[in-house]
């Protein structure tokens, strides 16, 4: 018993040191793993070797360890840079057709999608082979025994 | 025709695009903080780091606050149009010398001429990282109630300081 | 002198290749045999033309001619001989030459393999590859000269750029340019069939095995270039959705549309409309793709350095192919007739469901790769769309694409019973439920996400196995006599489900560690232990390097050294990382070097990467199947054959 307090107490002390490395490294690369390098313009600030990024990721450590939440923490580097540097690209009034284009592209592929085949259904039902193609299948064939050695 | 023409019109609406995109310069970032106060800060004065400066210090007048390195290859070649603007225009021109060593930089103006009002001394790069700085040399154009008005990214040119930044300064002046 | 020969026979290639453009389109139109006969000499002449323009490039490199700006821009002197080869395509201009010599090699392939083809169809289609060479080669003449000489040469070069000495990417642009390019020729063919006013079944069975072939070039591209990306940038990420990805993989999605629905074109002479501008579609954005890399709109880790002449050029080269051939689509398009018919509930359906898919898919990485440039143009400020967007867009098109891959191959044409297809996939449909729920328990952590995709994964996989057995019992063969396209098919969908089991893996229980470490330190990961003992400085030919010495262990056992490398090139001042990996097919483990801290100690990135290979072993087995199926015989038929096979295809049609 005595020692199973003694387990948890060890826990408890162990926890916030390796929160504080572990835990927060993992964050702060979190948060600069969608913040986009402004030096080198296509690595993320966790991937950038740029000094530039090697001081906005101590900048992110630093608010890190006064508490700031991962918002507050985007919000400074989105006043200083502006929305350029957000990887998640925000959604607003200018980023709608972003956001929502992909949907409105399925949405209108199914749509000529069903449209096409409805046409089909009523087009096709009696023209198995049109004359016109069976003409041009049996052109091709002449020429391809006249040119035939 | 009819339905088979929206591929061949789409295209030419991507052309444009594509057209026009090529007058852009990409990797430029504007500021968000063109209209916005210039933050504001204290440090050390290059040239006598017991005495500190900060932006209030140039409450009423226009000014230029210059980011420049003794590392910067940009900012040697835009240096001498930096000089020319504080010299011959007389536009008064803070330079923050960006991440440096103090003694690079004292002798880097030594050899090239010394057209600041004073520079201070950013060598943590902390004003810098709130100023928005990404690219050195960077030039704020900053007005008489200290807001930023323009920023210049990358070295001034000739043709910049003629067409956009002196006529800017003038208007602020008014 | 020597570089000069190689910008002479360029220009001899351009006045061959616009005659041989002119007159076989010309000699077509007006059935003029001896213009007709001229197209496939003149392919051939422009190849071998090509090929001493690129010979001479690279032996100025060989020999260090410095007098050539463009080796003296990309390689110096102590750069390996390897490297200097290999800098050949590490430019602007060089990459055009191996573009050309490309597009020259494909025009050569089909003059050679088509002889089964009819004459002014062959004509036809060499005849609009000569035109889009002649296209490409007035840009390189004008814009991106090769072997401009520099006076007085400089006794010293500059450096190839550090990031492209590697093996990795001595192959990738050659393989991708090969995909690219290759797109060209079922894209002469959509054209050729368009002027002939000849869309019909055997139109999609002549362009079929290239179409396929260019695809498994790019497929092998672009997986190469992810490789070289995971190992070379240093933190183990394999896909980044930067704009040059993306601009390989659009063409790569479009394509892939394209080679599924040729196969409906070539069995049911359905969707030829459709099939025809997925055709012009895939090669337009592969030229979309050269744009956007080479004129410097977007930017990008891996573009080349820009001059906006040569983003006029391309541009003007991209609107006048691309806006003649849909002009062309605009006007025959409506005249093409519908094909066989078929029910709500087909093979046809549901193939024409993977190409909306697919299309929407590309339309989506279009959209975000573009947007900001859109945005820009508009005045409406700067964004960006990165890996986020991204990944939200294009899993969710993906879910539906990957379960239909399953029905599409047991479906039968014409119509399907939905009796029958339960019959077939009720056993992938357990075998994925049990495998996607109880995988991720064994694994450690379920999630959802990992659940999904290793239940599809597994559902493709299953009814690939079970596709390939059911017919072998059925028809009491072997494996071997089976049709070679159906058996690639089956085997490039496995490669699908291996790159999708190895994705979501890896997603789901990859670890990753920034650690300071000074020698002695241990770090674990995956259930390795990693010692770091040192950092040791070593020369290399051009570089110098930081040699870290890392001990892997598991359970106290020593398993061996790993040597992450971090060099600086003298011609550079980004120092570039070469991480160690050690890796045995079930996982990685990944170990890069940081920064150097105080102490002798460094920053270490230790990555656990389990099923990482699987990713690219997903993509040589999709590259497999293409292989496999341009290899089936049907394509190889004897004119007499074909015959008969044309005449009963008539009948059933």
């Amino acid at each position: 018993m005595k020692r199973w307090w003694l387990t948890l107490l060890c826990a408890v002390i162990a926890l916030p040191s390796w929160a504080d490395n572990g835990a927060a490294e993992k964050r702060m690369l979190d948060i600069a793993g969608e913040l986009r390098c402004l030096v080198c313009q296509n690595e993320s600030i966790a991937a950038s070797r740029a000094d530039l990024a090697v001081d906005l990721r101590q900048q992110i450590r630093e608010q890190i360890q006064v508490g700031k939440s991962d918002a507050e923490i985007r919000a400074y580097m989105v006043d200083r840079y502006g929305d350029f540097v957000l990887y998640r690209t925000p959604l607003k009034a200018t980023t709608l057709l972003l956001w929502f284009g992909p949907m409105l592209l399925l949405a209108f592929g199914l749509l000529v999608l069903a449209t096409t085949l409805r046409r089909r259904k009523s087009s096709v039902a009696d023209a198995l082979l049109s004359d016109d193609e069976r003409k041009r299948a049996q052109a091709l064939l002449a020429q391809t025994t006249d040119n035939g050695t | 025709m009819s339905r088979f023409v929206w591929p061949l019109v789409g295209f030419i609406v991507l052309v444009g695009f594509l057209a026009f995109g090529l007058t852009l310069k990409p990797s430029e970032v504007p500021s968000p903080f063109i209209n916005k106060p210039a933050p504001s800060f204290t440090l050390p004065q290059l040239a006598s780091p017991e005495d500190t400066f900060s932006p209030e210090a140039m409450k009423g007048k226009v000014w230029l606050l210059n980011v420049w390195a003794s590392w910067c290859y940009a900012c040697l070649e835009e240096h001498p149009v930096i000089t020319a603007l504080a010299k011959t225009h007389g536009v008064p021109i803070v330079g923050l010398n960006y991440k440096d060593i103090r003694g690079e930089a004292i002798s880097w103006l030594e050899r090239h001429g010394n057209g600041y009002v004073l520079s201070v001394s950013d060598t943590q790069g902390r004003v810098g990282i709130d100023y928005g700085v990404y690219g050195v040399p960077e030039t704020f154009v900053i007005d008489k109630d200290g807001f930023i008005r323009y920023k210049h990214i990358g070295a001034v040119t000739d043709s910049a300081v003629r067409d956009t930044i002196l006529p800017l300064i003038r208007e602020l002046e008014q | 002198m020597i570089a000069e020969l190689g910008h002479f026979s360029l220009i001899l290639t351009l006045f061959v290749a616009l005659a041989q453009g002119c007159l076989a389109l010309a000699g077509a139109a007006r059935d003029n045999a001896v213009w007709i006969a001229f197209a496939r000499p003149a392919a051939r002449a422009q190849f071998l033309l090509i090929i001493f323009s690129f010979a001479t490039l690279g032996w100025s490199f060989i020999v260090k001619d410095f007098s050539v700006a463009y080796v003296a821009q990309n390689s110096n002197s102590q750069l390996p001989l390897l490297y200097r080869i290999a800098a050949v395509w590490g430019g602007h201009e060089g990459s055009l030459l191996l573009w050309l010599l490309m597009q020259t090699g494909w025009a050569y392939a089909v003059s050679v393999f088509s002889k089964q083809l009819p004459d002014v169809m062959v004509a036809r289609v060499l005849g609009v590859l000569g035109l889009v060479t002649a296209g490409f080669l007035l840009f390189v003449l004008l814009t991106s000269n090769p072997f401009e000489r520099l006076v007085p040469a400089p006794i010293e070069g500059m450096d190839l750029n550090p990031l492209l000495q590697d093996i990795g990417l001595i192959f990738h642009p050659p393989l991708l340019y090969m995909g690219y390019v290759g797109f060209s020729v079922a894209f002469a063919f959509a054209i050729a069939a368009l002027l002939a006013g000849q869309l019909d079944s055997t139109w999609a069975r002549w362009s079929r095995p290239w179409a396929t072939a260019a695809w498994l070039f790019l497929t092998l591209g672009i997986a190469l270039g992810s490789w070289w990306a995971y190992y070379e940038l240093g933190w183990g990420g394999w896909w980044f959705w930067d704009p040059v990805e993306n601009s390989s993989f659009i063409p790569w999605l479009v394509g892939t549309a394209l080679i599924h629905s040729l196969a409906v074109t070539e069995k049911r002479a359905s969707f030829k409309n459709w099939t025809v501008l997925l055709a012009i579609s895939t090669f337009s954005l592969s030229l979309l793709g050269a744009f956007l890399v080479r004129s410097g709109v977007l930017t990008s880790v891996h573009a080349f350095a820009t001059d906006p002449r040569r983003g006029v050029f391309i541009l003007m080269l991209f609107a006048v192919v691309v806006g003649s051939s849909l002009f062309l689509f605009a006007l025959r398009a409506p005249k093409v007739g519908m094909g066989g018919r078929f029910e709500l509930i087909s093979r046809e359906s549901l193939l024409l469901v993977n190409n909306v898919l697919l299309a929407v898919a590309a339309g989506a990485v279009i959209l975000g790769t573009l947007y900001p440039l859109f945005i820009d143009a508009l005045g409406l400020g700067k964004l960006s769309v990165g890996p986020p967007y991204f990944n939200a867009v294009f899993i969710p098109l993906m879910v539906p694409a990957l379960l239909l891959m399953a029905v599409g191959p047991v479906a039968n044409w014409k119509s399907a019973k939905i009796s029958a297809l339960m019959k077939h996939l009720h056993v992938p449909a357990v075998v994925a439920l049990v495998v996607g729920v109880g995988a991720p328990f064994l694994l450690g952590r379920w999630s959802a996400l990992v659940a999904l995709g290793l239940a599809l994964a597994t559902w493709i996989a299953t009814a690939v196995v079970k596709g390939i057995v059911d017919r072998m019992r059925a028809t009491r063969t072997g494996l071997r006599a089976q049709p070679r396209s159906w058996l690639g098919m089956h085997l490039a969908h496995l490669g699908i489900a291996v790159f999708v089991a190895g994705v979501t893996l890896v997603m789901g229980y990859e670890t990753e560690q920034d650690v300071r470490m000074t020698p002695g330190s241990t770090v674990s990961t995956g259930g390795y232990d990693l010692k770091f003992l040192g950092v040791n400085k070593a020369q290399g030919p051009n570089y110098v390097a930081d040699i870290g010495d890392i001990e892997l262990s598991r359970d106290g056992r020593v398993l061996r050294l790993l040597h992450p490398e971090k060099r600086s090139y003298i011609s550079s001042e980004m120092p570039m990382t070469e991480a160690a990996i050690d890796a045995n097919g079930l996982r990685h483990v990944y170990v890069a070097l940081g920064e150097p801290l105080a102490d002798s100690a460094w920053s270490v990135r230790v990555y656990y990467k389990p099923f990482v290979d699987w990713i690219w072993i997903g993509c040589i087995l999709m590259a497999l199947g293409g292989l496999l199926a341009i290899s089936d015989r049907r394509y190889r038929l004897k004119r007499r054959e074909r015959k008969a096979a044309l005449v009963a295809a008539g009948a059933t049609a």
